[in-house]
């Protein structure tokens, strides 16, 4: 029994505990699927960046950064600004708005059954392809730490997740996510101080190794802080500052439709609560993106470059984090680190069934196959927690069938511009604008939907690999962005008026910005 | 013609929102009140009042406009790296270039924007409440 599986099975059954408190309070669907609406506001926005600061986050950037550097550390600014879009558009209508789900919210004043029933396909197609590289993530490190092979560390973190979600439910997965957001940035913060300790405490010094960083004198010096060694011309091509600009794009925009992150708002007792989470997401999330830049590019000073490849020699970049943590910190920090980085796969992953399955339940079940009648009181979170087994099973199937060598990050990159394409624009022009209809909805759905999974599939990282690439771009949001809000847009004017849907737009109007209405939290 | 009142509310649990069916149909209402879940609230009398477009329009004023500064001022990172990078190589502190510097800004400027915001909104809350319970 190693030290870091001793960690890591203490931080388990902790959140096991969790789980099975949660499951005591767990009545009714306000409970399962929304926390009873009990979460304050700076719980809320540890939960929230819990949330966010995925594997991809923590070991993909920390790994990005100190492979290619600068251009790494774009995706750290790009996912702290985010953040705004998600403050100044979206979150405080969607809690005065809607229930449960993001479609509650569409479909507020549109017909629901065609609505609810694209936005939980795009929903679950969105939280499936960021659930699959979480899983790839979380294979690779329970493979490097425990020894296991790919497919069984695959299933055992599915299985542990479907137990959080099954019994917990929201309430669990959110104090899930909130311990495990404050392990993270303890960790984060250790390991900064760790790195900056080894500059001897100086700005300068720092800067000035990973301007000629060359891996503790095991490779070529080079300027990290530079950009280029990534996007651009010299070595993407002449596509790669439009590509960095799509990825830009996608970022900044990907977050505010979310499923698993805008679930989150529904969890705060009102819009006033949902504006300072965010606010609270925000100066945590940004704390953490700027200490990227110390074990990110500091990794690149301090970690030889034997130590962070692969046996065929490719780089091992999901490990860095963990590595630089073993060098600085000895046995004792490399468990720590790799138990709160698992913990931190675990806890996304449990927070992605959740809103897959709710979406689910909810908006396809209850409300297009039946109408909106629950058969019995309670069928509505058995169907959720039916669903949520599902889900987790055929993530896990995928994940084991791409294998440990698809790329994570190429995956959340996925999920973010579907996410901007699809759900972003039906979101806010159906809080915005008065002409909107269903037959706009459903386009902008669909097609935003449908351009970004095809690009994907055409570009250098799809079918046809990189030589066969019909499109040039890695990521396709500067693309399929601009169409989903196209479609949406030219899919309310080219067809008939929807008087009912005008007509309700007043009471929407009022609703979100009021909170007029709002449902309330439950007693507890 | 004496409007009536929406006569389907749908058989479901309370809170739930659904499309009901407008009491005459394919015309342009007036101000009737709509039957919803909480039926007592005349929403088309809140929305038509005049206070209540005034800080409408006041909040999407603010909105746009914030939303349009940021967006600009993070799209510049990537497009100024990208397509100017020999003016974004060059150092200003050390060895901190102005690419750096650039990107470190704008977490600044995302907390700032999030600090404006909160501020305003805070008073907007105030608004709406004095709309909603001055009727």
């Amino acid at each position: 029994m190693s030290v870091p599986l001793i960690m890591f099975l203490a931080f388990v059954a902790l959140t096991l505990l969790i789980t099975f408190w949660a499951a005591k309070k767990n009545t009714g669907a306000s409970a399962y699927f929304a926390a009873g609406r009990s979460i304050t506001g700076w719980q809320n926005g540890l939960a929230v960046a819990g949330d966010y600061m995925s594997a991809a986050s923590f070991l993909g950037i920390s790994g990005m950064i100190c492979f290619s550097g600068y251009d790494g550390f774009m995706y750290s600014v790009g996912f702290l600004v985010a953040y705004i879009t998600v403050l100044l558009v979206v979150a405080e209508p969607l809690r005065n708005a809607g229930k449960y789900t993001m479609a509650d919210l569409l479909a507020y004043r549109l017909k629901p059954r065609p609505v609810r029933a694209l936005a939980s396909l795009s929903t679950l197609t969105v939280s499936t392809f960021y659930m699959i590289a979480q899983m790839v993530g979380a294979g690779v490190i329970i493979k490097r730490l425990i020894g296991l092979d790919f497919a069984p560390a695959v299933i055992g973190v599915g299985l542990l997740m479907l137990v959080y979600v099954v019994f917990g439910g929201m309430l669990a997965t959110t104090w899930v996510q909130i311990i495990k957001a404050l392990l993270l940035m303890a960790g984060a913060m250790l390991l900064s101080y760790l790195v900056l300790k080894f500059h001897n405490y100086s700005f300068t010094a720092f800067f000035e190794a990973v301007s000629k960083a060359d891996y503790a004198g095991t490779a070529e010096p080079k300027n990290l802080l530079e950009p280029g060694l990534k996007y651009g011309v010299a070595v993407a091509g002449p596509w790669g500052p439009l590509d960095l600009v799509s990825l830009g794009l996608g970022l900044v925009l990907g977050t505010a439709g979310l499923p698993h992150i805008l679930v989150r708002f529904y969890t705060v007792p009102d819009a006033k609560t949902a504006r300072s989470s965010v606010v609270w997401a925000m100066a945590i999330i940004g704390l953490f993106y700027i200490m990227t830049t110390f074990f990110g590019f500091g990794a690149a000073t301090i970690l030889k470059k034997a130590l962070i490849t692969t046996v065929d020699g490719k780089p091992d970049t999901n490990m860095v984090a963990p590595i630089l943590a073993q060098v600085l910190g000895g046995e004792l920090f490399f468990a720590f680190i790799s138990a709160v980085a698992f913990a931190t796969i675990l806890a996304v992953v449990a927070g992605l069934t959740m809103s897959a399955s709710a979406s689910f339940a909810h908006d396809f079940y209850s409300n297009v196959l039946h109408h909106g009648k629950e058969n019995r009181p309670g069928q509505e979170v058995k169907v959720a927690r039916i669903t949520a087994f599902c889900v987790g099973a055929v993530s896990i199937g995928i994940a084991i069938y791409l294998g440990p060598s698809v790329n994570a990050a190429f995956l959340v990159g996925l999920a973010f511009a579907v996410a901007a394409s699809a759900n972003l624009p039906v979101i806010v022009l159906s809080v915005f604008w008065k002409r909107f209809n269903t037959t706009g909805a459903v386009c902008g759905l669909s097609v935003g939907l449908v351009s970004s999974i095809v690009l994907i599939l055409l570009s250098p990282n799809g079918m046809f690999g990189k030589a066969g690439a019909l499109f040039p771009l890695e990521n396709p949001g500067i693309v399929s962005i601009p169409l989903g809000f196209l479609a949406a847009w030219l899919g309310t004017l080219l067809t008939a008026r929807d008087l009912e849907a005008e007509a309700k737009f007043a009471e929407l109007r009022v609703r979100a910005h009021t909170g007029l209405g709002s449902e309330k939290a439950t007693a507890h | 013609m004496r409007r009536e009142a929406a006569a389907a509310v749908s058989k479901v649990n309370a809170g739930r929102p659904v499309n009901l069916p407008l009491p005459n149909r394919g015309r342009v209402p007036n101000l009737a009140p709509l039957m919803t879940e909480k039926s007592n609230v005349n929403w088309a009398e809140i929305e038509a009042k005049p206070a209540f477009r005034s800080l409408l329009g006041r909040k999407a004023k603010f909105i746009v406009t914030a939303t349009i500064f940021f967006l600009a001022y993070y799209l510049a990172l990537p497009i100024l790296v990208g397509y100017w990078p020999d003016l974004m190589k060059k150092q200003v502190w050390g060895k901190v270039n102005i690419a750096y510097v650039f990107a470190l800004s704008q977490f600044f400027m995302a907390w700032i924007v999030a600090f404006i915001y909160v501020r305003v909104a805070a008073k907007w809350d105030k608004e709406a409440a004095a709309i909603i319970h001055g009727h």
